[in-house]
Order: structure tokens, then C-alpha cells, then sequence
């Protein structure tokens, strides 16, 4: 057996082991990695059943409206005492802007304080309710906010970010599934 | 744990009910944190669904499948053994057995370690008498 081969084995394996750590770590900072996210058990299965009452003072939706079919539509969970769903906000504007159907569900919230935060920083939805005690987010596998799923024509889901839809998210994944799947 | 008195339920056997599966499903916003150990949303939500579902005469089992259709394996603790799961749980075995192949192999190398060849032999003696 070659010795040097075996000497220059283990040297091979580190440093293999830190360029895939350092990329893992790079992914992480850009937002493109979760260690901690959770597959979605609901993926490629049918949405579940959703029946909320509307946002005070806003356009609500029905479980029929995530079952009309057409065009893919994007169920978002927010809350007002949610950090990074500010962070997440300027790009489901973007979204909206761009003509995608967005329905929003205030996730164990005021009404008043949900309502008070879209008027600071705009509606993305084009119907928005409220699960205020987070029941029927449970239906959904929902472990957080922001969670944000993607259905399809035929109300399934097709993707599910848990956590903000940053920039790079956006780019990177949810426009390219958007085109795929129009 | 189970943080809040008030989100018990009223019959005791119940709630240890509630409370055995509540240690098996991990709050999956903590650190390896049960839902009966975290005080976080998530947990609560869970705790309480739990606590519904028992009071409307669901089975242990039921349970489990209920919540393992909406937040899949990963919910579980303990997770179970599937063909998804099989190398994890067969991985101590397996890295038993790639030590011990290792040691081996090292062993029956060093045993069979190539006798000197004449020129050896004759160099040897050489380089002794000096």
C-alpha cells in the first residue's frame, strides 16, 4: 500500500470537510441554507381545509379561493410582533406588484395591530384573515412566522419557505418555481 | 412542565396522557425541546391540539398520525424506524463494523510484513561490521 496516499487520506478528508463547512456556513449568512428548517409533510399534497374569518376591515378569503385553479397563488402567514416578516415584506410586495395572487393569514395576532401594520407598510394580499388563536395554521404544518407555501392550479403545494422570503429566496427559488409552474 | 395550569385538562388521567405524548413530540423551534418543555407558540399550540384531541376521544396512535401528517417524522423525538430512517438507526452498527474491518485489515498487514530480501540481508550485515 502506497504510504504517502494514506498520509495525504486523512489531510484530503479535512479538507474536504472544511470547504463543504465553509460553503454550508456562506449559505447560511446569504439566507439560502436553513439547518434548522423542517421539510413541509404537506408537500405535493392538497392545501388543507381553510376557513377564517376576514381581517377586520379588510377583503377575506375563502377555502374556495385556494381551490379556483389557474394561475399558482401564495399563502402567506405574517404577525405584527414578527421580526423578520418586516424584513420579508418588501419582497411580497415586489410579488404582488408583479401580479401574483397572495392571500395573507394574520397568524396569533390583534386584529387591530395586523391592520396596523399593513397600512404602515402596505397590502401584498389580495384577501387577508385571521387565525387569531392558531388553529387552523396548525393544519397547515405551520411552526412559525413567516411561513409562506406555494400552490399550484390544483391547490397543491408546491413549495414552502419557513422563514422570510429574502432577496436571494426570491431570486433564487420562488421566482424561477413561479415561471416553471405559471 | 406543561407550563399553564389553566390549559391542563380536567381529568388527571387524561392530562398524563397528554403529557407522555407531549414528551414525544419535539417543539420544533427550540433545541431538542419537547412541546411540553417550551414555553414558545408553536409549543402551546401543540400542547393545546393535543389536549383537544383527547378530550374528543382520540386514541394515543391517532394522535401521533394526526400530527406526523402535518409536521411529518422530523416532529417525532424519537424518530421511527423506516426506510428513510434505516441508516440512521443502522449507523452505529455500521461505523462498529468499518472500525473493526479497519483494525483488521491494519492487523493482518502488519503480520505479513515482506521478509528481507539477500541484498537486505547482505547490506545489513555490511553496515553492522561497519
Amino acid at each position: 500500500m502506497n504510504r504517502r496516499w494514506l498520509l495525504a487520506a486523512p489531510l484530503g478528508i479535512a479538507a474536504a470537510a472544511g470547504a463543504g463547512f465553509y460553503a454550508m456556513l456562506a449559505r447560511m449568512n446569504e439566507g439560502r441554507f436553513d439547518p434548522r428548517g423542517v421539510p413541509s409533510a404537506l408537500l405535493d399534497k392538497p392545501a388543507p381545509v381553510t376557513s377564517l374569518p376576514a381581517l377586520d376591515g379588510h377583503q377575506g378569503w375563502t377555502d374556495a379561493d385556494l381551490r379556483k385553479g389557474g394561475a399558482p397563488l401564495l399563502v402567506n402567514f405574517f404577525a405584527s410582533w414578527c421580526v423578520p416578516c418586516v424584513i420579508e415584506h418588501p419582497q411580497l410586495m415586489t410579488l404582488s406588484r408583479q401580479g401574483v395572487r397572495i392571500l395573507g393569514v394574520a397568524y396569533r395576532d390583534k386584529p387591530a395591530d395586523s391592520a396596523r401594520f399593513l397600512a404602515q407598510r402596505g397590502n401584498p394580499f389580495a384577501g387577508v384573515v385571521s387565525d387569531a388563536e392558531g388553529r387552523a395554521s396548525l393544519e397547515w404544518g405551520l411552526y412559525g412566522v413567516p411561513e409562506t407555501y406555494l400552490l399550484d392550479g390544483a391547490a397543491r403545494v408546491r413549495w414552502r419557505m419557513a422563514g422570510p422570503v429574502t432577496e436571494e429566496i426570491l431570486a433564487d427559488q420562488l421566482q424561477p418555481l413561479l415561471r416553471r409552474i405559471a | 412542565m406543561s407550563a399553564d395550569p389553566a390549559e391542563q385538562l380536567p381529568d388527571p388521567a387524561q392530562e398524563e396522557r397528554a403529557q407522555s405524548i407531549g414528551r414525544e413530540l419535539r417543539c420544533l423551534v427550540c433545541e431538542g425541546q419537547s412541546i411540553e418543555d417550551s414555553n414558545s407558540l408553536f409549543a402551546a399550540d401543540m400542547r393545546r391540539a393535543v389536549r383537544e384531541r383527547i378530550a374528543a376521544g382520540d386514541s394515543d396512535s391517532q394522535i401521533m398520525t394526526w400530527v406526523t401528517a402535518r409536521y411529518g417524522d422530523m416532529v417525532r423525538l424519537r424518530p421511527p424506524f423506516s426506510a428513510g430512517t434505516a441508516l440512521l438507526w443502522a449507523s452505529p452498527v455500521l461505523f462498529a463494523a468499518a472500525g473493526l474491518g479497519a483494525a483488521l485489515l491494519l492487523r493482518r498487514r502488519r503480520a505479513t510484513v515482506a521478509p528481507l530480501t539477500a541484498t537486505e540481508r547482505a547490506r545489513i550485515e555490511a553496515l553492522r561490521k561497519g
